[in-house]
Protein backbone atom coordinates (compact mmCIF):
# COMPACT_ATOMS: atom_id res chain seq x y z
CA UNK A 1 0.00 0.00 0.00
CA UNK A 2 1.18 3.28 -1.07
CA UNK A 3 0.69 5.88 1.50
CA UNK A 4 -0.43 9.61 0.22
CA UNK A 5 1.75 11.78 -0.69
CA UNK A 6 2.62 15.03 1.35
CA UNK A 7 2.79 18.60 -0.19
CA UNK A 8 6.95 18.52 0.60
CA UNK A 9 9.03 19.36 -2.45
CA UNK A 10 10.80 15.78 -3.72
CA UNK A 11 14.52 17.44 -3.05
CA UNK A 12 13.54 17.01 1.05
CA UNK A 13 12.29 13.90 0.66
CA UNK A 14 13.99 10.75 3.34
CA UNK A 15 14.01 8.36 0.94
CA UNK A 16 15.30 7.83 -1.97
CA UNK A 17 12.59 6.54 -3.96
CA UNK A 18 10.96 10.26 -3.12
CA UNK A 19 14.25 12.06 -4.22
CA UNK A 20 14.21 9.04 -7.45
CA UNK A 21 10.55 10.73 -8.14
CA UNK A 22 11.90 14.22 -7.89
CA UNK A 23 14.71 13.63 -10.05
CA UNK A 24 12.20 12.08 -12.33
CA UNK A 25 10.96 15.25 -13.30
CA UNK A 26 13.99 16.66 -14.81
CA UNK A 27 15.18 15.20 -18.58
CA UNK A 28 18.65 15.01 -19.56
CA UNK A 29 20.93 12.79 -18.07
CA UNK A 30 20.15 11.95 -14.18
CA UNK A 31 22.33 11.18 -11.28
CA UNK A 32 20.72 9.77 -8.26
CA UNK A 33 20.85 13.00 -6.07
CA UNK A 34 18.75 16.45 -6.46
CA UNK A 35 20.56 20.13 -5.06
CA UNK A 36 17.35 22.31 -4.56
CA UNK A 37 16.66 25.69 -2.57
CA UNK A 38 14.01 28.54 -3.18
CA UNK A 39 14.32 32.22 -2.56
CA UNK A 40 11.84 34.85 -2.75
CA UNK A 41 12.98 37.78 -4.91
CA UNK A 42 10.81 41.97 -4.64
CA UNK A 43 11.16 41.90 -8.14
CA UNK A 44 7.64 40.87 -11.25
CA UNK A 45 8.88 36.95 -12.21
CA UNK A 46 9.47 38.70 -16.15
CA UNK A 47 11.95 40.61 -15.07
CA UNK A 48 13.99 37.79 -13.04
CA UNK A 49 13.14 35.53 -16.28
CA UNK A 50 14.42 38.01 -18.67
CA UNK A 51 17.62 38.34 -16.79
CA UNK A 52 18.09 34.45 -16.34
CA UNK A 53 16.91 33.40 -19.98
CA UNK A 54 20.05 35.28 -21.10
CA UNK A 55 22.63 32.73 -19.92
CA UNK A 56 25.17 34.95 -20.59
CA UNK A 57 24.34 37.15 -17.59
CA UNK A 58 24.50 34.03 -15.63
CA UNK A 59 28.57 34.36 -14.16
CA UNK A 60 27.83 37.65 -12.71
CA UNK A 61 25.73 35.60 -10.23
CA UNK A 62 27.77 31.99 -10.56
CA UNK A 63 30.58 32.75 -8.88
CA UNK A 64 32.06 29.33 -10.77
CA UNK A 65 30.86 30.55 -13.85
CA UNK A 66 33.90 31.85 -16.28
CA UNK A 67 31.69 32.44 -19.09
CA UNK A 68 28.97 30.95 -20.95
CA UNK A 69 28.83 31.74 -24.71
CA UNK A 70 25.10 31.24 -25.80
CA UNK A 71 25.11 29.21 -29.47
CA UNK A 72 21.46 29.67 -30.93
CA UNK A 73 18.28 29.81 -28.83
CA UNK A 74 18.78 26.08 -27.26
CA UNK A 75 21.93 25.64 -27.02
CA UNK A 76 24.77 27.37 -24.86
CA UNK A 77 28.26 26.45 -23.95
CA UNK A 78 29.61 26.61 -20.82
CA UNK A 79 33.02 27.49 -19.58
CA UNK A 80 33.63 26.99 -15.66
CA UNK A 81 36.34 27.34 -12.81
CA UNK A 82 38.09 24.09 -11.91
CA UNK A 83 40.80 24.50 -9.16
CA UNK A 84 44.13 25.17 -9.40
CA UNK A 85 43.20 27.44 -12.72
CA UNK A 86 41.74 24.60 -14.57
CA UNK A 87 38.40 25.35 -16.70
CA UNK A 88 35.93 22.62 -17.41
CA UNK A 89 33.31 23.02 -20.51
CA UNK A 90 30.44 21.54 -21.69
CA UNK A 91 27.14 21.95 -23.94
CA UNK A 92 24.00 22.50 -22.36
CA UNK A 93 20.73 22.66 -24.21
CA UNK A 94 17.19 24.00 -22.92
CA UNK A 95 14.51 21.22 -22.42
CA UNK A 96 11.47 23.40 -21.97
CA UNK A 97 10.59 27.12 -21.43
CA UNK A 98 7.38 28.67 -20.24
CA UNK A 99 7.93 32.45 -20.84
CA UNK A 100 8.26 34.09 -17.47
CA UNK A 101 7.50 30.86 -15.67
CA UNK A 102 10.27 28.00 -16.50
CA UNK A 103 13.26 27.38 -17.76
CA UNK A 104 14.46 23.77 -17.92
CA UNK A 105 18.49 22.72 -19.14
CA UNK A 106 20.28 19.87 -19.58
CA UNK A 107 24.17 19.17 -20.41
CA UNK A 108 24.55 17.59 -23.64
CA UNK A 109 25.87 13.99 -23.93
CA UNK A 110 29.22 13.39 -23.52
CA UNK A 111 29.56 16.29 -21.03
CA UNK A 112 32.26 16.29 -18.08
CA UNK A 113 29.73 17.34 -15.47
CA UNK A 114 26.52 16.09 -16.66
CA UNK A 115 23.52 17.10 -15.10
CA UNK A 116 19.88 18.63 -15.61
CA UNK A 117 18.49 21.22 -13.86
CA UNK A 118 15.25 23.69 -14.02
CA UNK A 119 14.81 26.92 -12.51
CA UNK A 120 10.87 28.09 -11.99
CA UNK A 121 9.70 31.93 -11.09
CA UNK A 122 6.38 32.00 -9.54
CA UNK A 123 4.33 34.66 -8.83
CA UNK A 124 4.44 35.62 -5.38
CA UNK A 125 1.97 38.77 -4.86
CA UNK A 126 3.25 41.97 -2.78
CA UNK A 127 6.64 39.50 -2.10
CA UNK A 128 7.91 39.52 -5.72
CA UNK A 129 8.50 36.21 -6.88
CA UNK A 130 9.38 32.70 -5.49
CA UNK A 131 12.63 31.64 -7.39
CA UNK A 132 13.38 27.74 -7.15
CA UNK A 133 16.50 25.99 -8.82
CA UNK A 134 16.85 22.55 -8.88
CA UNK A 135 19.70 20.19 -10.41
CA UNK A 136 20.15 16.58 -10.72
CA UNK A 137 23.35 15.20 -10.25
CA UNK A 138 25.73 12.31 -9.08
CA UNK A 139 26.41 12.53 -5.26
CA UNK A 140 30.39 12.78 -4.56
CA UNK A 141 31.52 9.30 -3.79
CA UNK A 142 30.94 8.15 -7.75
CA UNK A 143 33.23 9.49 -10.62
CA UNK A 144 31.45 11.79 -11.68
CA UNK A 145 30.42 13.03 -7.82
CA UNK A 146 33.65 13.33 -7.30
CA UNK A 147 34.20 15.30 -9.94
CA UNK A 148 31.56 17.60 -9.56
CA UNK A 149 32.70 17.73 -5.67
CA UNK A 150 35.74 18.88 -6.51
CA UNK A 151 34.80 21.29 -9.16
CA UNK A 152 32.42 23.20 -6.83
CA UNK A 153 34.89 22.57 -3.92
CA UNK A 154 31.67 22.42 -2.05
CA UNK A 155 28.18 20.55 -1.86
CA UNK A 156 26.14 21.57 -4.72
CA UNK A 157 23.26 22.01 -2.60
CA UNK A 158 25.69 25.15 -1.36
CA UNK A 159 26.63 26.46 -4.32
CA UNK A 160 22.97 26.41 -5.63
CA UNK A 161 22.15 28.39 -2.60
CA UNK A 162 25.02 30.79 -2.58
CA UNK A 163 24.10 31.75 -6.47
CA UNK A 164 20.59 32.10 -5.74
CA UNK A 165 21.43 34.39 -2.98
CA UNK A 166 23.21 36.74 -5.55
CA UNK A 167 20.43 36.59 -8.33
CA UNK A 168 18.28 37.89 -5.52
CA UNK A 169 20.65 40.56 -4.46
CA UNK A 170 21.34 41.80 -7.94
CA UNK A 171 17.92 41.69 -9.06
CA UNK A 172 16.78 43.52 -5.88
CA UNK A 173 19.50 46.47 -4.90
CA UNK A 174 21.74 46.42 -8.42
CA UNK A 175 24.87 45.44 -7.08
CA UNK A 176 26.17 41.89 -5.45
CA UNK A 177 26.78 42.64 -1.58
CA UNK A 178 30.85 42.28 -1.13
CA UNK A 179 32.96 42.93 2.18
CA UNK A 180 36.19 43.91 0.09
CA UNK A 181 37.41 46.84 1.72
CA UNK A 182 40.26 47.53 -1.97
CA UNK A 183 39.46 46.43 -5.65
CA UNK A 184 42.90 44.51 -4.95
CA UNK A 185 40.83 42.62 -2.58
CA UNK A 186 37.73 42.31 -4.27
CA UNK A 187 39.87 41.20 -7.58
CA UNK A 188 41.42 38.32 -5.75
CA UNK A 189 37.84 37.60 -4.36
CA UNK A 190 36.61 37.19 -8.20
CA UNK A 191 39.95 35.01 -9.21
CA UNK B 1 45.32 54.34 6.73
CA UNK B 2 45.29 53.62 10.11
CA UNK B 3 42.76 51.37 11.82
CA UNK B 4 42.36 49.39 15.00
CA UNK B 5 42.59 45.61 14.13
CA UNK B 6 41.79 42.79 16.18
CA UNK B 7 44.68 39.68 16.47
CA UNK B 8 42.70 37.61 19.07
CA UNK B 9 41.75 37.65 23.02
CA UNK B 10 42.72 40.98 24.47
CA UNK B 11 45.21 42.15 21.22
CA UNK B 12 44.03 44.54 19.20
CA UNK B 13 46.30 46.73 17.82
CA UNK B 14 46.10 49.90 15.71
CA UNK B 15 48.32 49.41 12.29
CA UNK B 16 48.47 50.92 9.13
CA UNK B 17 46.54 49.28 6.15
CA UNK B 18 45.13 49.68 2.89
CA UNK B 19 42.88 52.63 2.41
CA UNK B 20 39.22 51.77 0.98
CA UNK B 21 38.18 52.22 -2.36
CA UNK B 22 34.37 52.12 -3.69
CA UNK B 23 33.49 48.92 -4.90
CA UNK B 24 29.75 48.58 -5.64
CA UNK B 25 27.47 51.33 -7.18
CA UNK B 26 25.94 52.65 -4.04
CA UNK B 27 29.50 52.85 -1.97
CA UNK B 28 30.65 55.78 -0.49
CA UNK B 29 33.87 56.45 1.32
CA UNK B 30 33.36 58.64 4.45
CA UNK B 31 36.30 60.07 6.45
CA UNK B 32 35.70 59.07 10.36
CA UNK B 33 35.66 61.82 12.58
CA UNK B 34 34.47 60.56 15.59
CA UNK B 35 33.73 56.61 16.04
CA UNK B 36 32.78 55.18 19.48
CA UNK B 37 33.82 51.46 21.54
CA UNK B 38 30.53 49.55 22.38
CA UNK B 39 29.81 46.70 25.08
CA UNK B 40 29.41 44.58 21.82
CA UNK B 41 33.17 45.14 21.22
CA UNK B 42 33.75 44.29 24.41
CA UNK B 43 32.47 40.86 23.13
CA UNK B 44 34.91 40.90 20.41
CA UNK B 45 37.74 42.21 22.89
CA UNK B 46 36.95 38.86 25.26
CA UNK B 47 36.91 36.48 22.36
CA UNK B 48 33.74 35.33 22.55
CA UNK B 49 32.42 35.86 18.74
CA UNK B 50 33.57 32.92 16.69
CA UNK B 51 34.94 33.82 12.50
CA UNK B 52 37.12 36.24 13.69
CA UNK B 53 39.99 36.52 11.76
CA UNK B 54 43.51 38.13 12.28
CA UNK B 55 43.43 41.72 10.72
CA UNK B 56 39.84 42.49 11.10
CA UNK B 57 39.05 46.51 11.80
CA UNK B 58 36.70 46.87 14.25
CA UNK B 59 34.31 49.72 15.10
CA UNK B 60 30.16 49.86 14.06
CA UNK B 61 29.57 53.21 15.65
CA UNK B 62 30.64 56.04 13.66
CA UNK B 63 30.22 58.84 11.97
CA UNK B 64 32.42 61.58 9.60
CA UNK B 65 32.42 63.42 6.44
CA UNK B 66 31.79 62.15 2.58
CA UNK B 67 34.62 62.02 0.44
CA UNK B 68 34.03 59.85 -2.17
CA UNK B 69 31.00 58.55 -3.70
CA UNK B 70 29.55 55.46 -5.91
CA UNK B 71 27.97 56.00 -8.90
CA UNK B 72 24.41 55.36 -7.52
CA UNK B 73 25.31 56.98 -3.97
CA UNK B 74 23.09 59.77 -3.07
CA UNK B 75 25.46 61.73 -0.81
CA UNK B 76 28.15 64.78 -1.84
CA UNK B 77 31.23 65.01 -0.53
CA UNK B 78 31.22 67.02 2.30
CA UNK B 79 28.13 66.24 3.54
CA UNK B 80 28.20 64.79 7.80
CA UNK B 81 27.13 61.81 8.20
CA UNK B 82 26.26 59.29 10.55
CA UNK B 83 26.17 55.78 9.72
CA UNK B 84 23.89 52.86 10.68
CA UNK B 85 25.45 49.31 12.42
CA UNK B 86 23.30 47.42 10.46
CA UNK B 87 24.36 47.48 6.56
CA UNK B 88 20.25 46.91 5.02
CA UNK B 89 19.87 47.34 1.31
CA UNK B 90 16.58 49.36 1.83
CA UNK B 91 14.44 47.71 -0.98
CA UNK B 92 14.07 43.95 0.61
CA UNK B 93 10.94 42.63 1.93
CA UNK B 94 12.29 43.34 5.58
CA UNK B 95 13.44 46.32 4.55
CA UNK B 96 10.46 47.19 3.04
CA UNK B 97 8.72 46.47 6.74
CA UNK B 98 11.16 48.45 8.28
CA UNK B 99 13.16 45.82 9.85
CA UNK B 100 16.23 46.80 8.80
CA UNK B 101 18.37 44.17 10.78
CA UNK B 102 16.86 41.39 8.79
CA UNK B 103 17.76 42.65 5.72
CA UNK B 104 18.40 39.86 3.19
CA UNK B 105 21.13 41.34 1.05
CA UNK B 106 23.33 42.83 3.58
CA UNK B 107 25.39 40.00 4.10
CA UNK B 108 27.71 38.69 1.20
CA UNK B 109 25.96 35.17 -0.02
CA UNK B 110 28.92 33.49 1.07
CA UNK B 111 28.85 34.43 4.71
CA UNK B 112 25.44 33.47 5.05
CA UNK B 113 26.05 29.69 5.29
CA UNK B 114 27.11 29.75 8.82
CA UNK B 115 24.21 32.13 10.03
CA UNK B 116 21.35 29.55 8.06
CA UNK B 117 23.44 26.57 9.90
CA UNK B 118 23.29 27.80 13.60
CA UNK B 119 19.59 30.41 13.27
CA UNK B 120 17.86 28.70 10.63
CA UNK B 121 18.40 31.81 8.75
CA UNK B 122 21.17 34.21 7.55
CA UNK B 123 22.34 37.09 9.76
CA UNK B 124 22.16 40.62 8.28
CA UNK B 125 25.44 42.36 7.27
CA UNK B 126 26.63 44.46 10.53
CA UNK B 127 29.98 46.41 10.52
CA UNK B 128 33.17 45.52 12.19
CA UNK B 129 31.54 42.25 13.96
CA UNK B 130 33.22 38.99 12.60
CA UNK B 131 32.55 37.32 9.36
CA UNK B 132 29.02 35.68 10.49
CA UNK B 133 27.49 39.19 9.93
CA UNK B 134 29.45 39.96 6.65
CA UNK B 135 33.16 40.10 7.50
CA UNK B 136 32.70 43.89 7.00
CA UNK B 137 35.63 45.96 7.75
CA UNK B 138 34.57 48.63 10.46
CA UNK B 139 34.83 52.49 11.43
CA UNK B 140 37.58 52.88 14.24
CA UNK B 141 40.56 53.55 11.48
CA UNK B 142 40.45 56.78 9.29
CA UNK B 143 38.23 55.60 5.95
CA UNK B 144 35.53 53.23 5.98
CA UNK B 145 34.13 51.66 2.72
CA UNK B 146 30.11 52.15 3.60
CA UNK B 147 27.81 49.75 1.15
CA UNK B 148 24.36 51.15 0.27
CA UNK B 149 25.13 54.83 1.00
CA UNK B 150 22.05 56.43 -0.16
CA UNK B 151 19.40 54.48 2.02
CA UNK B 152 21.61 53.79 5.47
CA UNK B 153 23.72 56.98 6.54
CA UNK B 154 21.76 60.16 8.04
CA UNK B 155 22.61 63.73 7.06
CA UNK B 156 23.68 65.76 9.78
CA UNK B 157 22.58 69.36 9.53
CA UNK B 158 25.02 72.13 11.01
CA UNK B 159 25.30 73.29 14.54
CA UNK B 160 25.15 69.63 15.73
CA UNK B 161 28.80 68.76 17.52
CA UNK B 162 29.88 64.63 16.73
CA UNK B 163 29.37 64.63 20.45
CA UNK B 164 25.76 64.84 19.86
CA UNK B 165 24.78 62.63 17.24
CA UNK B 166 27.60 59.56 17.11
CA UNK B 167 25.34 57.47 18.92
CA UNK B 168 22.25 57.57 16.15
CA UNK B 169 24.52 55.00 15.11
CA UNK B 170 23.55 52.38 17.70
CA UNK B 171 23.60 52.68 21.13
CA UNK B 172 20.47 55.28 21.58
CA UNK B 173 18.09 53.78 19.00
CA UNK B 174 19.23 50.40 21.20
CA UNK B 175 17.94 51.54 24.11
CA UNK B 176 15.03 53.34 22.47
CA UNK B 177 14.02 49.97 20.79
CA UNK B 178 14.38 48.02 23.88
CA UNK B 179 11.80 50.24 25.60
CA UNK B 180 9.55 50.18 22.81
CA UNK B 181 10.08 46.49 22.52
CA UNK B 182 8.95 46.61 26.51
CA UNK B 183 5.35 47.70 25.16
CA UNK B 184 5.31 50.24 28.03
CA UNK B 185 1.97 51.53 29.26
CA UNK B 186 1.15 54.34 31.05
CA UNK B 187 2.37 53.81 34.75
CA UNK B 188 4.05 50.74 34.65
CA UNK B 189 7.57 50.22 36.41
CA UNK B 190 9.98 49.02 34.44
CA UNK B 191 12.85 47.37 35.37
CA UNK B 192 16.47 47.33 33.49
CA UNK B 193 19.39 45.23 34.19
CA UNK B 194 22.75 46.75 32.99
CA UNK B 195 23.48 51.08 33.55
CA UNK B 196 25.83 50.62 30.35
CA UNK B 197 24.99 52.78 27.54
CA UNK B 198 21.98 50.41 26.53
CA UNK B 199 20.25 50.59 29.81
CA UNK B 200 20.95 53.73 30.43
CA UNK B 201 19.67 55.06 26.88
CA UNK B 202 16.97 52.16 27.57
CA UNK B 203 16.22 54.45 31.17
CA UNK B 204 15.69 57.88 29.56
CA UNK B 205 13.31 56.04 26.59
CA UNK B 206 11.35 54.37 29.26
CA UNK B 207 10.40 57.67 30.68
CA UNK B 208 9.80 59.61 27.73
CA UNK B 209 7.46 56.58 26.94
CA UNK B 210 4.84 56.70 29.99
CA UNK B 211 6.85 54.89 32.15
CA UNK B 212 6.50 55.83 35.67
CA UNK B 213 9.04 54.13 37.71
CA UNK B 214 12.14 52.70 36.46
CA UNK B 215 14.81 50.49 38.57
CA UNK B 216 17.99 50.17 37.37
CA UNK B 217 20.42 47.67 38.35
CA UNK B 218 23.58 47.07 38.09
CA UNK B 219 27.00 47.05 40.71
CA UNK B 220 29.27 50.40 39.65
CA UNK B 221 28.06 53.10 41.50
CA UNK B 222 28.63 55.33 39.43
CA UNK B 223 26.96 53.96 36.46
CA UNK B 224 23.31 53.50 38.77
CA UNK B 225 24.48 57.02 39.74
CA UNK B 226 23.85 58.22 35.79
CA UNK B 227 20.32 56.24 35.97
CA UNK B 228 19.39 58.21 38.79
CA UNK B 229 20.04 61.49 37.62
CA UNK B 230 17.85 60.55 34.23
CA UNK B 231 15.01 59.66 37.33
CA UNK B 232 15.24 56.08 38.00
CA UNK B 233 15.74 54.22 41.15
CA UNK B 234 18.49 51.80 41.72
CA UNK B 235 19.28 48.70 42.75
CA UNK B 236 22.98 47.48 43.51
CA UNK B 237 23.25 43.65 42.90
CA UNK B 238 25.94 44.08 45.35
CA UNK B 239 24.49 45.20 48.30
CA UNK B 240 21.07 43.98 47.78
CA UNK B 241 19.41 41.25 46.58
CA UNK B 242 18.09 41.97 43.30
CA UNK B 243 14.41 39.71 42.61
CA UNK B 244 13.70 39.84 47.01
CA UNK B 245 14.32 44.52 46.19
CA UNK B 246 11.92 44.11 42.76
CA UNK B 247 9.20 42.39 44.83
CA UNK B 248 9.65 44.90 47.86
CA UNK B 249 9.89 47.87 45.54
CA UNK B 250 6.88 46.54 43.80
CA UNK B 251 4.50 45.77 45.84
CA UNK B 252 5.06 42.31 45.31
CA UNK B 253 4.06 42.28 41.56
CA UNK B 254 6.78 42.20 39.98
CA UNK B 255 7.81 44.94 37.39
CA UNK B 256 5.35 45.31 34.39
CA UNK B 257 8.13 45.36 31.78
CA UNK B 258 11.13 44.12 32.38
CA UNK B 259 14.29 45.17 30.23
CA UNK B 260 18.31 43.14 29.54
CA UNK B 261 20.73 45.28 28.53
CA UNK B 262 23.78 43.23 30.03
CA UNK B 263 23.90 40.13 27.73
CA UNK B 264 26.20 37.95 27.21
CA UNK B 265 29.29 38.38 29.22
CA UNK B 266 27.19 38.06 31.92
CA UNK B 267 26.69 34.62 31.10
CA UNK B 268 28.60 32.93 28.73
CA UNK B 269 27.60 32.69 25.37
CA UNK B 270 27.35 28.91 23.12
CA UNK B 271 27.99 28.05 19.97
CA UNK B 272 28.86 24.78 19.24
CA UNK B 273 32.74 25.44 17.91
CA UNK B 274 33.51 27.54 20.80
CA UNK B 275 31.69 25.94 23.85
CA UNK B 276 34.58 23.83 25.63
CA UNK B 277 36.66 27.06 25.80
CA UNK B 278 33.97 28.87 26.80
CA UNK B 279 33.03 27.00 29.11
CA UNK B 280 36.93 26.36 30.74
CA UNK B 281 37.36 30.30 30.72
CA UNK B 282 34.20 32.06 31.82
CA UNK B 283 31.03 30.01 32.29
CA UNK B 284 31.99 28.03 35.06
CA UNK B 285 34.31 30.72 36.44
CA UNK B 286 31.50 33.60 36.68
CA UNK B 287 29.15 33.63 39.63
CA UNK B 288 27.27 36.80 38.31
CA UNK B 289 23.97 36.44 38.43
CA UNK B 290 22.26 35.47 34.79
CA UNK B 291 20.03 38.85 34.24
CA UNK B 292 17.46 37.41 31.46
CA UNK B 293 16.96 34.34 33.83
CA UNK B 294 16.05 36.66 36.93
CA UNK B 295 14.83 39.37 34.84
CA UNK B 296 12.00 36.59 33.74
CA UNK B 297 11.45 35.41 37.29
CA UNK B 298 11.04 38.75 38.79
CA UNK B 299 8.73 40.08 35.68
CA UNK B 300 4.61 40.24 36.30
CA UNK B 301 2.69 37.59 35.50
CA UNK B 302 1.65 38.67 32.11
CA UNK B 303 4.18 41.12 31.52
CA UNK B 304 6.96 41.96 28.95
CA UNK B 305 10.21 40.83 28.57
CA UNK B 306 12.63 43.25 26.66
CA UNK B 307 16.16 41.91 25.27
CA UNK B 308 18.24 44.18 23.31
CA UNK B 309 21.42 42.30 24.88
CA UNK B 310 23.24 39.88 22.64
CA UNK B 311 23.29 36.66 23.01
CA UNK B 312 25.20 34.04 20.43
CA UNK B 313 23.76 30.66 21.26
CA UNK B 314 22.18 28.46 23.76
CA UNK B 315 21.78 29.74 27.51
CA UNK B 316 21.63 26.98 30.17
CA UNK B 317 18.79 26.82 32.61
CA UNK B 318 16.61 29.12 30.59
CA UNK B 319 12.82 29.43 32.90
CA UNK B 320 10.84 28.11 29.89
CA UNK B 321 8.58 27.07 32.45
CA UNK B 322 8.16 30.53 34.48
CA UNK B 323 7.87 32.05 30.93
CA UNK B 324 5.10 29.71 29.80
CA UNK B 325 3.25 29.95 33.21
CA UNK B 326 3.03 33.35 33.84
CA UNK B 327 2.15 34.17 30.11
CA UNK B 328 5.29 36.92 29.59
CA UNK B 329 6.30 37.86 26.18
CA UNK B 330 9.64 38.24 24.60
CA UNK B 331 10.44 40.79 22.15
CA UNK B 332 14.25 41.03 21.20
CA UNK B 333 16.64 41.72 18.05
CA UNK B 334 19.57 43.94 16.54
CA UNK B 335 18.51 47.17 16.46
CA UNK B 336 16.93 48.58 13.13
CA UNK B 337 18.91 51.43 13.42
CA UNK B 338 17.58 52.98 10.17
CA UNK B 339 13.93 53.32 11.17
CA UNK B 340 14.31 55.11 14.00
CA UNK B 341 17.42 57.69 13.00
CA UNK B 342 15.06 60.49 11.61
CA UNK B 343 12.87 60.80 14.57
CA UNK B 344 15.85 60.65 17.40
CA UNK B 345 17.97 63.09 15.33
CA UNK B 346 14.80 64.94 16.05
CA UNK B 347 14.77 64.09 19.56
CA UNK B 348 18.68 65.34 20.20
CA UNK B 349 18.20 68.89 17.85
CA UNK B 350 14.77 69.51 20.51
CA UNK B 351 17.14 68.19 23.46
CA UNK B 352 14.50 65.45 24.55
CA UNK B 353 17.28 63.00 25.15
CA UNK B 354 20.48 63.45 26.46
CA UNK B 355 23.62 61.89 24.69
CA UNK B 356 26.72 63.47 25.43
CA UNK B 357 26.31 62.84 29.35
CA UNK B 358 27.49 59.51 28.86
CA UNK B 359 30.81 60.04 27.25
CA UNK B 360 34.28 59.36 29.76
CA UNK B 361 36.74 59.41 27.82
CA UNK B 362 37.85 61.28 24.16
CA UNK B 363 40.91 59.78 22.72
CA UNK B 364 43.19 59.85 19.73
CA UNK B 365 42.92 56.96 17.27
CA UNK B 366 46.25 55.77 17.98
CA UNK B 367 45.09 55.17 21.39
CA UNK B 368 42.47 52.85 20.50
CA UNK B 369 43.66 50.10 22.06
CA UNK B 370 44.50 51.68 25.51
CA UNK B 371 40.76 52.20 24.86
CA UNK B 372 39.47 49.12 24.89
CA UNK B 373 42.02 48.07 27.89
CA UNK B 374 40.32 51.04 29.84
CA UNK B 375 36.47 50.90 28.99
CA UNK B 376 37.60 46.66 29.64
CA UNK B 377 39.01 47.02 32.78
CA UNK B 378 37.29 49.94 34.58
CA UNK B 379 33.77 50.17 33.75
CA UNK B 380 32.31 51.68 36.85
CA UNK B 381 33.99 55.28 35.43
CA UNK B 382 34.78 54.26 31.83
CA UNK B 383 31.45 54.89 30.46
CA UNK B 384 32.07 55.28 27.17
CA UNK B 385 35.40 55.57 24.72
CA UNK B 386 34.90 58.25 21.93
CA UNK B 387 37.71 58.16 19.19
CA UNK B 388 38.68 61.14 17.65
CA UNK B 389 40.93 59.97 14.31
CA UNK B 390 41.87 63.41 14.42
CA UNK B 391 43.04 63.85 17.93
CA UNK B 392 46.96 63.88 18.67
CA UNK B 393 47.32 61.90 22.30
CA UNK B 394 46.53 64.47 24.92
CA UNK B 395 48.11 64.59 28.18
CA UNK B 396 44.93 63.47 29.55
CA UNK B 397 44.47 60.63 27.35
CA UNK B 398 48.09 59.38 28.62
CA UNK B 399 46.95 60.13 32.05
CA UNK B 400 44.20 57.80 31.66
CA UNK B 401 46.10 55.44 30.45
CA UNK B 402 47.13 54.68 34.34
CA UNK B 403 43.64 54.43 35.71
N1 LIG C 1 20.47 44.73 20.12
C1 LIG C 1 21.40 45.49 19.58
O1 LIG C 1 21.33 45.87 18.43
C2 LIG C 1 22.55 45.93 20.44
C3 LIG C 1 23.27 47.09 20.11
C4 LIG C 1 24.28 47.51 20.97
C5 LIG C 1 24.60 46.77 22.09
N2 LIG C 1 23.91 45.63 22.35
C6 LIG C 1 24.19 44.80 23.53
O2 LIG C 1 23.62 45.40 24.67
C7 LIG C 1 24.36 44.99 25.82
C8 LIG C 1 24.77 46.20 26.62
O3 LIG C 1 25.62 47.04 25.87
P1 LIG C 1 26.43 48.20 26.57
O4 LIG C 1 27.21 48.90 25.52
O5 LIG C 1 25.51 48.98 27.41
O6 LIG C 1 27.45 47.28 27.44
P2 LIG C 1 28.27 47.52 28.78
O7 LIG C 1 29.18 46.35 28.89
O8 LIG C 1 28.87 48.89 28.81
O9 LIG C 1 27.17 47.46 29.94
C9 LIG C 1 26.70 46.29 30.54
C10 LIG C 1 26.39 46.61 32.00
O10 LIG C 1 25.74 45.48 32.59
C11 LIG C 1 26.19 45.38 33.94
N3 LIG C 1 25.94 44.02 34.43
C12 LIG C 1 26.72 42.92 34.28
N4 LIG C 1 26.14 41.85 34.85
C13 LIG C 1 24.97 42.29 35.39
C14 LIG C 1 23.92 41.66 36.10
N5 LIG C 1 23.98 40.39 36.35
N6 LIG C 1 22.87 42.40 36.50
C15 LIG C 1 22.80 43.74 36.21
N7 LIG C 1 23.77 44.39 35.53
C16 LIG C 1 24.84 43.68 35.12
C17 LIG C 1 27.63 45.75 33.85
O11 LIG C 1 28.14 46.12 35.11
C18 LIG C 1 27.61 46.91 32.84
O12 LIG C 1 27.47 48.17 33.46
C19 LIG C 1 25.54 44.18 25.29
O13 LIG C 1 25.21 42.81 25.33
C20 LIG C 1 25.65 44.64 23.87
O14 LIG C 1 26.26 43.66 23.06
C21 LIG C 1 22.89 45.22 21.56
ZN1 LIG D 1 27.40 49.02 19.42
ZN1 LIG E 1 17.17 44.85 2.75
Amino acid sequence: MTLPKDDAPASTAKSQEGITAGIGELRGPKGDALASWSVTINRPHGDLYTFFHDFAHLPQIMDNVDHVEVIDALRSHWVVKAPAGHLVEWDAIITEEKEGELIAWTSIEGADIAHAGRITFQDAGARGTVVTATIAYHPPGGLLGKTIAKLFQREPEIQVRRDLRRFKQLMETGEIATNARTTKQFDEEMA
Amino acid sequence: MRALTWHGKHDVRVETVDDPEIINPRDAIIKITSTAICGSDLHLYDGFIPTMKAGDILGHEFMGEVVETGVKSTLKKGQRVVVPFTIACGSCYHCGKHQYSACDNGNPADNQDLGMELYGQPMSGLFGYSHLTGGYAGGQAEYVRVPFSDTGPIVIPDGLDDDEVLFLSDILPTGWQAAENADIEPGDTVAVWGCGPVGLFAVQSAFLMGAQRVIAIDHFPHRLELAKKFGAETINFEESKTYEALMAMTGGIGPDAVIDAVGLEAHGFFVDNVIDQIKASTFLGTDRPHSIRQAILACRKGGRVSMPAVYGGFVDKFPLGAFMEKGLTLKTGQTSVQHYMPALLNAVIEKKIDTTFLISHRLGLEEAAQGYKMFHDNQNEVTKVVLKPGLAPTPAGKESRHV
